[in-house]
């Protein structure tokens, strides 16, 4: 008789909650990418600009020659972000494109929704760690960023003067972080290839760009702007930290616009993340 | 009869392809083939069952739940094992069945127990730590079966579990899918296209046929009410002499094949065959009293559907 039966035991322990599907998924997939050194070597490298503000904000607070070219304004977190949005772009198509492109290449979709699990909670999940990574490259240094502005200068009058700031960088965060999420995704689950996906990405985000600028050339006019995404979100960016700068496209039309691109890969990730693909 | 699953009056259409027509049937506890020629609905039957299609008409109920009431607390107590190869990418085989306890419900120590435990039952404990994308096609049915089983299910849904095995894996497989059912006590629907498998590990059987119920029950039985069964070899012009063994009431129904098989009703000798060969210019040169085997069941049910 064996010491330990190594053969099939029934199980009587514990079952989870439901709704706690979509956790699994993000610790899985968040522990998985840190264990790449390319990964890693991206975030890294996403955090020199706030190096860069850090020593800036320092040696505007402490050098009295230095604050006055050098000193710390809402437009500073604006411009942190706008350069934020590089790194963005490469931790999206990095960790967002082979998303779900993966698992419809290795038909996983079949696996997973054969789970008690709802198709809601697989895209939260996948949304989830887009979400961690894009947070951990834009939100928390800008964040940091005001925290350090109010060591360095040792009172909290700039806070007391912008209010608006904390919350202005924690919405456009949300924004940039939302809408690079969501339009990946739902270019991931149209293709198993998570190359193609990338490059549909990068299409996209360039080419919108181009027709605006060719647009703006040919029409003389920038109304055009909401067809770029990154440049509608520009000006989202500039009503929320109260920019003076003048609005190419009125702000409501821009949060159509990203309303109207989130809800399309809304209806994508609803027609293509399911259990079986039928072809007509 | 305690039934795991039940199916009234259900149609699924793909566009205006119809892949299931008005199908009612019954599925008891234990293990239960399901069979079919390929493209009869068998798949698109278990994926309606675990909620990723929609039926168009008609209930199902699995483990007494309502499939479209309670996908979640169904799918909860079943666990499924894909036809195609199916696999999270970039995890090895250890990580990968935990994980899909976890998703399942199973706390994360839980689960990665149940994973160890459950790789050793299907014959992976050796190879648990290897990238699942190096397995080969063997390997990775064993691991979808694991996946499927790593939580205890009620019911298991093995869509074609043999396939692409070579001979010794597939008598493995069918061993364990035979172990599961008549010692573990889970409930199994199988759906084969293989008639060996089927009559192997289970003691029912659903037989489908271009999305139509063609049979279903006890395969002893089914054997049973199948009459007489004789292997005939004929030389000669067979298609009149088919055609009067259809009017006797006599089936055929693979009248191309060198060798026969007959199905002739309980009260008709062998002597009507060497009439009728007569009648017709035949030479006999092979007639021979056969048993009736599931592979008569379904082309009788198959012939008979269609």
């Amino acid at each position: 008789m064996p010491i330990h039966d190594q053969g099939y035991r029934h199980y009587s322990g514990r079952r989870g909650l439901r709704g706690g599907a979509w956790w699994v998924i993000a610790r899985a997939t968040i522990l998985s990418e840190i264990r790449q050194r390319r990964v890693i070597a991206l975030l890294l490298l996403a955090w020199a600009p706030f190096l860069v503000r850090a020593v800036v904000i320092y040696a505007a607070a402490n050098f009295q020659q230095a604050s006055s070219i050098l000193a710390t304004t809402p437009q500073t977190f604006r411009e942190f972000l706008d350069w934020q949005n590089v790194f963005v772009f490469f931790v999206t198509i990095l960790i967002g494109a082979p998303l779900i492109a993966d698992d419809r290449r290795a038909n996983a979709l079949q696996i997973y929704l054969a789970k008690p699990l709802t198709r809601v909670e697989y895209i939260v999940g996948k949304l989830a760690v887009l979400f961690a990574f894009l947070a951990f490259v834009t939100w928390l240094p800008a964040i940091l960023l005001v925290v350090l502005q109010v060591l360095f200068a040792g009172s909290l009058e700039f806070l007391r003067e912008n209010l608006f700031i904390l919350p202005a960088i924690t919405l456009f965060s949300l924004l940039q972080i939302f809408v690079s999420a969501f339009a990946m995704l739902a270019l991931s689950s149209l293709s198993p290839s998570r190359r193609f996906v990338a490059m549909m990405y990068a299409g996209i985000i360039f080419f919108t760009a181009a027709m605006n600028n060719a647009l703006f050339r040919i029409t003389g006019s920038r109304s055009w702007a909401w067809i770029s995404p990154n440049d509608t979100l520009d000006v989202l960016a500039d009503a929320m930290f109260r920019l003076t700068t003048p609005r190419v496209i009125p702000v409501p039309l821009a949060v159509g616009a990203i309303v109207a691109l989130i809800a399309a890969s809304m209806l994508v990730l609803e027609r293509r993340v399911r259990g079986v693909e039928v072809v007509s | 009869m305690t039934s795991v699953v039940q199916l009234d009056r259900v149609s699924v259409k793909y566009g205006r392809q119809a892949a299931l027509r008005d199908v009612s049937a019954v599925f008891p506890a234990g293990a239960v083939g399901l069979l079919g020629p390929n493209g009869a609905g068998k798949s698109t039957m278990l994926k309606s069952l675990l909620g990723f299609v929609t039926p168009d008409t008609g209930r199902m109920e699995v483990l007494g739940l309502d499939v479209k009431q309670s996908p979640l607390e169904i799918r909860a107590r079943l666990g499924y094992m894909p036809e195609s190869d199916a696999h999270i990418p970039g995890m090895n085989a250890v990580s990968f069945v935990a994980y899909c306890g976890e998703l399942a419900g199973l706390p994360k120590a839980d689960a990665m127990q149940r994973a160890h435990e459950v790789l050793y039952y299907v014959g992976l404990g050796e190879a648990r730590y290897r990238n699942l994308e190096t397995y080969s096609t063997g390997m990775k049915q064993r691991i979808k079966l694991a996946q499927a089983l790593v939580h205890d299910p009620d019911l298991l849904f093995l869509d074609e579990p043999t396939n692409g095995m070579d001979p010794r894996g597939r008598d493995e497989m069918l061993e364990l899918v035979r172990d599961i059912s008549k010692n573990k006590g889970i409930n199994l629907i199988l759906s084969s296209h293989l008639l060996p498998d089927v009559e192997y590990t289970c003691d029912y059987v659903v037989v489908l046929d271009k999305g139509a119920l063609a049979a279903q029950g006890p395969i002893a039985s089914l054997k049973g009410h199948a009459g007489r069964v004789f292997e005939l070899r004929v030389k000669g012009d067979k298609a009149p002499f088919v055609a009067a063994l259809g009017a006797a009431g006599i089936e055929c129904p693979a009248p191309d094949d060198e060798v026969m098989r007959l199905f002739v009703p309980e009260d008709t000798t062998s002597a009507v065959l060497f009439q009728l060969a007569a009648a017709h210019g035949l030479q006999v040169r092979h007639l021979r009293a056969s048993v009736p085997s599931l592979e008569d069941v379904f082309a009788n049910a198959v012939s008979g559907a269609r």
